[in-house]
């Protein structure tokens, strides 16, 4: 008991378990991708080697404090899943830093790693150990998964026969296998049935009491509205706003519908 | 979570591997279950095709080159083994990140588990494929009558270390050359040909020593003299074939043993740093670059 105690307190020493320090990520946005040798150096002859930037994101900054459950919302190429993407360490930001205090499960896409050609029990050990858990740990959660996925008869056929509904049921389960101090959902709950769906958010609603720090990305304003306590709002790769959730979100949804609106005006 | 301990290990360091070593373990697994699963040939294959190969080698080039090597075709074979390790390492290595691309844009991992996990799987069909060389030297166990096994075989272990030291550094190197130049490939492929011939597999270096002398003899400058020097000293894959020979090989031998086949202290010294030079040389290119992989895959 007394140990439990002075770890937590050790663990809630770092103020936030996310601090996202004014960073920016950058691309090259050039005409073509280059990647084989014969082209570089063409390109390098004919002198078209130019590097165009294109800033993913400038200078955001988010700090996350444990147990908060944070939104990421924005138009279609707002820089969303990019700043998703520097969380989970994915890409590394241009300038600025990015700290994590605890472990991170990232469900940027459910069943990222899941091989077609192994059979689901392969799967659940190959991408266990992907997500950095140790084959023990899977080993003592096997039956669990299992259940939670619903593939108890579909154990030992590949998953190439599977459908895409039992396929990210499986990615989700292996995901939230344990509690990780960190979790990162972008839309993959899109797709599966509907009761899925609501097993996944009930997991995810028990994780988040459990004192889990959530983040997604959805379009799913009704979903946030239900699961989140704060939010950040991003535009073209800059903070338009953050902070109290409804404040975020009833802002965001005014200045969709004034665009609408404005849209229609144009086209009479 | 193994990822909050270890806080030592530096992200994206080489060290940091280690800490995925059950995913190096279901990787490696992966690759082989793939492979010789519901093929009930799959093993067999991978002795089969060594040896197929060995005997139209051998039929090829004793009529070719008319050198009477005994036991040639444990000969060719031994070297033949040992390159190919280096070569399906580098082969497999070479696509390994931009195979896995799908998953690196997705999750973090340490990127040196993907080459890493490609060469132990080919380090693992290397000893396979040793199945075939047992089975050659069974053979001529049984023709000649005597044991052509000896405690020396045991040596090769010392081969396999550098072989998959060296493995490793040549497969991260290409790994993330690869990303940046997709037709690096082509080159690999040329590379690969011309290392072929300078490994000595089918020949011997002892030709070109006779080939000096017969230069010396005429008054020129022993050309072939220089070429042998350049082969044994600076093509770590000719170094470990020759030690592999020499465990393999020279305990077959009886009487004398041809000089060029004897081994020294220097060829253990030299093996040892090709290998580890080659490891640095990978660690550090793929480690300085591996930051801008998700750009390009």
């Amino acid at each position: 008991m007394a140990d439990e105690i002075i770890t937590t307190a050790q663990e809630s020493a770092p103020e936030y378990v996310i601090d996202v320090d004014n960073i920016t990520i950058r691309f090259n946005k050039a005409t073509e991708k280059i990647n084989d040798l014969k082209e570089y150096f063409v390109k390098l002859v004919k002198r078209q080697l130019m590097f165009q930037e294109f800033l993913a994101l400038q200078d955001v900054s988010l700090k996350i404090k444990k147990g908060e459950a944070w939104a990421i919302i924005g138009t279609n190429g707002s820089g969303k899943s990019t700043l998703l993407k520097a969380i989970s360490k994915i890409l590394k930001p241009y300038k600025g830093t990015v700290k994590v205090n605890g472990s991170v499960a990232s469900l940027i896409e459910l069943g990222a790693g899941i091989d077609p050609r192994l059979t689901a029990r392969e799967n659940i050990y190959l991408n266990g150990c992907l997500l950095g858990y140790s084959k023990k740990f899977i080993e003592e959660r096997f039956d669990e998964i299992v259940e939670f996925a619903e593939l108890e008869d579909f154990l030992d056929s590949p998953v190439k026969n599977f459908s895409s509904g039992m396929k990210s049921r499986l990615g989700f389960a292996v995901a939230t296998m344990v509690e990780p101090d960190i979790l990162i959902v972008d839309e993959v709950l899109a797709v599966g049935d509907v009761l899925f769906r609501k097993k996944c958010m009930a997991k995810m609603r028990q994780m988040l009491n459990n004192g889990t720090t959530l983040i997604i990305v959805s379009h799913n304003m009704s979903q946030i509205r239900e699961m989140c306590n704060k939010a950040i709002w991003l535009n073209k790769g800059k903070v338009v706003m953050q902070g109290d959730m409804t404040k975020v979100c009833d802002e965001y949804l005014a200045t969709i519908e004034e665009k609408k609106a404005s849209e229609k005006n144009n086209k009479k | 979570m193994s990822q909050n301990k270890n806080n030592k290990i530096k992200e994206g360091s080489f060290l940091e591997a280690f800490k995925f070593k059950d995913l190096l373990y279901q990787l490696v697994t992966r690759d082989i279950k793939l492979k010789y699963r519901r093929s009930f040939l799959g093993y067999v294959w991978s002795i089969l095709n060594p040896l197929l190969i060995m005997v139209i080698m051998s039929i090829v080039f004793s009529f070719l080159f008319q050198r009477n090597l005994t036991y040639f075709s444990i000969y060719l074979l031994a070297g033949r083994t040992v390159f190919e390790c280096v070569n399906t390492s580098g082969q497999r290595a070479l696509s390994s990140i931009t195979d896995n691309a799908s998953l690196l844009k997705k999750t973090y991992v340490s990127k040196f588990m993907f080459p890493m996990s490609k060469i132990t799987a080919a380090l693992i069909d290397f000893v396979f494929s040793l199945g075939a060389l047992i089975i050659v030297m069974l053979f001529y166990s049984l023709v000649d009558g005597k044991c052509l096994f000896s405690p020396w075989n045991l040596g090769l272990i010392v081969v396999v270390i550098q072989t998959y030291v060296f493995s490793l550094g040549f497969g991260f190197f290409l790994a993330q050359l690869h990303v940046f130049f997709r037709d690096i490939r082509y080159i690999y492929n040329a590379f690969i040909t011309m290392l072929t011939y300078c490994s000595a597999i089918f020949y011997d270096i002892g030709m070109f020593y006779d080939k000096a002398q017969q230069q010396t003899a005429a008054g020129g400058e022993p050309y072939a003299k220089y070429l042998a020097w350049i082969i044994e000293y600076l093509n770590p894959i000719y170094i470990y074939i020759k030690q592999f020979r020499y465990f393999i090989w020279v305990p077959t031998l009886e009487g004398t043993v041809p000089e060029w086949a004897m081994i020294s202290g220097m060829d253990f010294v030299l093996g040892f740093g090709y290998a580890f030079l080659m490891l640095i040389i990978g660690v550090f290119t793929f480690k300085r670059s591996q930051d801008k992989f998700i750009l390009y895959i």
